[in-house]
């Protein structure tokens, strides 16, 4: 694995962003994980460990696929996906799963909980405890259970446990919270597996590292393909893991655009969406520092969008560092762009996206038609299998094509 | 009196009168913002020594779900950070019991910092305990708090290693808020027996009075942790009584009651 990047600093912080925000009972143990994790990285079994099952277990290095039909038809850029979506659980969330199991294993934790929105990073974490032998509880808001129910079959087919939300809007902030709670009730036997690069220091810094390997790959791999630097890359950011995993190689080359794509909702009134730069400011939530939706008693807003992984209220902390510095820029993509984006990219080149990484694609697809002969780097973080029964809703003409 | 100085004299009195402290914890606005100055006088006349003012928050990650609970009834009954405020300056005029506002970081935050610090100084508020700041991200705020008189209470707890024990010791002032267990807030059977090992820890580091919570909620708990500690908290078992009677004329009886039998005063 390559060396961090200099942020964050000792303490968690990206500029005034991330740091460690959690009541006193969780402070000893996350700086118990911090020693563990450096020591981890230095160590050089570990790391032959993760490669192994990063390779050969999950199915890295991902391709780099250049989507020459979809470049055609939209005229412009030269547009190539990494596909993330092709590795093992549909999702990139396998490869910090990965690295943290092997880290809870080194720590003796026998028993790991872990948050879920959409199921991805619940059913990754379902998979690695599996491969394990570890017990396995996922927190999941009753509203995600009901939209993403085949991810909760997948996850109880694994073996995991999958504990139902019911508080709050029924969505991952209430599920991160309940899953703080049973961490903070069973600590010396648990390890909380967080799934973005969210929450307390080390997790945005572990989360990052662990997802690096997205970036570091598609850099190699365009410069092989194309002899150079792309000029846009598009990734979409909840928490922003996969955002973060694919900028992070990339963070250095100054001409390479970074844009994240956060879920532009229903529209962009508070309460509507989960557009962070868009409609909020920065606050604490669940350990970190950054950009958060609330409203002016710095209450913690609802949020909304199609995509369950992207509806979050706060973004990442090292986000809320790219953003200030205008390192990367951040533009939202409403549930309707993301549709159809999907839709687009599967009837051009075979491939159904998460509907989370539809919105990378939508903003690609928007921008792509005046980029002269630019290069597109989009991150399709996952695959669209587990939205099925949302694009049916949303495609109703497709379920009776009959119908007139 | 200059209020930082209530919380010292109140522990002071208490350690004299030979018994512990008792530290009564409400969420501000359950079960609305118009009955709690009246609930905390009842308390007070029960024989609460402290009361500790819980501003609600969307996203209470410390606490269990009888507090949970409160916060979400109290925000529906608009208990804004404002609101509270006011309700601290109406139990403010009619006692002296000290006053801890008792926070998550980020409604203080949205409200402004240095401008709640004025203004919860001007209600008569005597120090704050903020649940999610840790001693490592309070430099900044605990200066705040203290240019305004007011006391930084923070938390130690059964996971504290010997380092941050002292750097708990070293940021707080007025008391130590020991949490008995690892967990969230509520009630149990009987309290952790680790917290007497945790008291005696601290005691190393700090000569200020040392209150236990989570998990009390009967006055057996008071006694037996009344021996070692210089006071105890209560939160849930009287925000579960608010819960079950809130509609009820003799909720302020009720509760005056309850704590009468967990202070022992009759």
């Amino acid at each position: 694995m390559s060396k961090s990047t200099e942020l964050p600093d000792e303490r968690g912080h990206f500029g005034p962003y991330g740091g460690r925000y959690v009541p006193e009972i969780l402070m000893a143990p996350l700086e118990e994980l911090e020693t563990a994790y450096t020591q981890a990285q230095r160590d050089p079994a570990f790391q032959a460990e993760l490669k192994d099952l990063l390779a050969n277990f999950a199915g890295r290095p991902t391709p780099l696929y250049e989507a020459k039909r979809l470049s055609a038809n939209l005229g412009g850029a030269r547009i190539f996906i990494k596909r993330e979506d092709l590795l093992h659980t549909g999702a990139h969330k396998i490869n910090n799963c990965l690295g943290q199991i092997l880290l809870a294993r080194r720590m003796g934790k026998r028993r790991i909980i872990a948050e879920t929105g959409a199921g991805q990073h619940g059913v990754a974490t379902a998979t690695v405890c599996a491969l394990f032998g570890l017990e396995c509880v996922v927190y999941m808001g009753e509203e995600d259970m009901r939209r993403q129910r085949l991810n909760v079959f997948r996850m109880r087919l694994l073996g995991a446990r999958v504990e139902s939300v019911t508080s709050g809007s029924r969505t991952l902030k209430d599920a991160v919270s309940e899953a703080m709670r049973d961490w903070v009730s069973n600590i010396s036997s648990t390890h909380y597996l967080l799934g973005s690069a969210l929450g307390a220091h080390p997790y945005p810094m572990m989360v990052r590292d662990f997802h690096r390997c997205t970036g570091d790959e598609a850099r190699g791999q365009i410069l092989a393909r194309t002899g150079r630097l792309p000029d846009t890359i598009f990734a979409c950011v909840g928490g922003g893991s996969n955002a973060i995993g694919i900028f992070t190689a990339f963070i250095p080359d100054e001409r390479v655009k970074l844009v994240g794509v956060e879920a532009g909702g229903r529209s962009l009134e508070l309460g509507q969406h989960a557009a962070r730069f868009a409609g909020g400011s920065p606050g604490v939530l669940q350990g970190a520092y950054s950009y958060l939706l609330q409203d002016d008693d710095g209450q913690v807003s609802l949020t909304h969008s199609v995509s369950a992984g992207l509806d979050y209220a706060l973004i990442g902390p090292e986000h809320a560092w790219l953003h200030d510095q205008g390192r990367a820029e951040y533009v939202s993509a409403s549930d309707a762009d993301a549709l159809q984006a999907a839709a687009t990219l599967a009837r051009t080149e075979g491939i159904i996206p998460a509907l989370e990484s539809s919105h990378a694609v939508a903003e690609a697809l928007r921008r792509a038609p005046a980029a002269n002969g630019e290069i597109f780097l989009i991150n399709l973080s996952g695959r669209g299998d587990k939205d099925t029964d949302i694009y049916r809703e949303n495609f109703p003409a497709l379920d009776n094509p009959d119908a007139k | 009196m200059p209020s930082s100085e209530r919380i010292a004299e109140r522990f002071a009195a208490c350690k004299a009168a030979g018994r512990p402290a008792l530290v009564a914890y409400i969420t501000a606005g359950d079960p609305s913002p118009g009955a709690t100055e009246e609930l905390a006088l009842a308390m007070e006349r029960g024989g609460a020594d402290v009361l500790e003012l819980g501003v609600p928050f969307s996203d209470p990650i410390a606490d269990g779900p009888v507090i949970q609970r409160a916060s979400d009834r109290a925000l529906k009954a608009g208990a804004r950070v404002a609101r509270v405020l006011e309700i601290a300056a109406g139990i403010r005029k009619r006692s002296d019991i000290p006053i801890v506002l008792f926070s998550y970081l980020n409604p203080l935050l949205r409200y402004g910092f240095d401008k709640l610090c004025a203004d919860a100084r001007q209600a008569g508020v005597d120090g704050c305990l903020l649940t999610d700041l840790s001693v490592e991200e309070a430099g900044d705020t605990t200066e705040t708090l203290r240019r305004h008189g007011l006391d930084t209470v923070f938390l130690a707890a059964p996971t504290s290693t010997e380092r941050r024990l002292a750097l708990v010791a070293r940021h707080s002032t007025g008391f130590v808020y020991v949490v008995s267990r690892s967990g969230v807030t509520g009630e149990q059977d009987s309290v952790s027996g680790g917290v007497e090992e945790l008291i005696a820890s601290l005691r190393r580091h700090t000569a200020l009075p040392l209150a236990v919570g989570f998990g009390i909620s009967r006055r057996e708990h008071v006694e037996a942790v009344g021996r070692y500690a210089d006071g105890v908290v209560v939160g849930s078992a009287f925000m579960r009584l608010i819960e079950r009677h809130g509609a009820s004329p003799d909720l302020a009886a009720r509760l005056e009651a309850f704590t009468r039998e967990l202070s022992g005063q009759s």
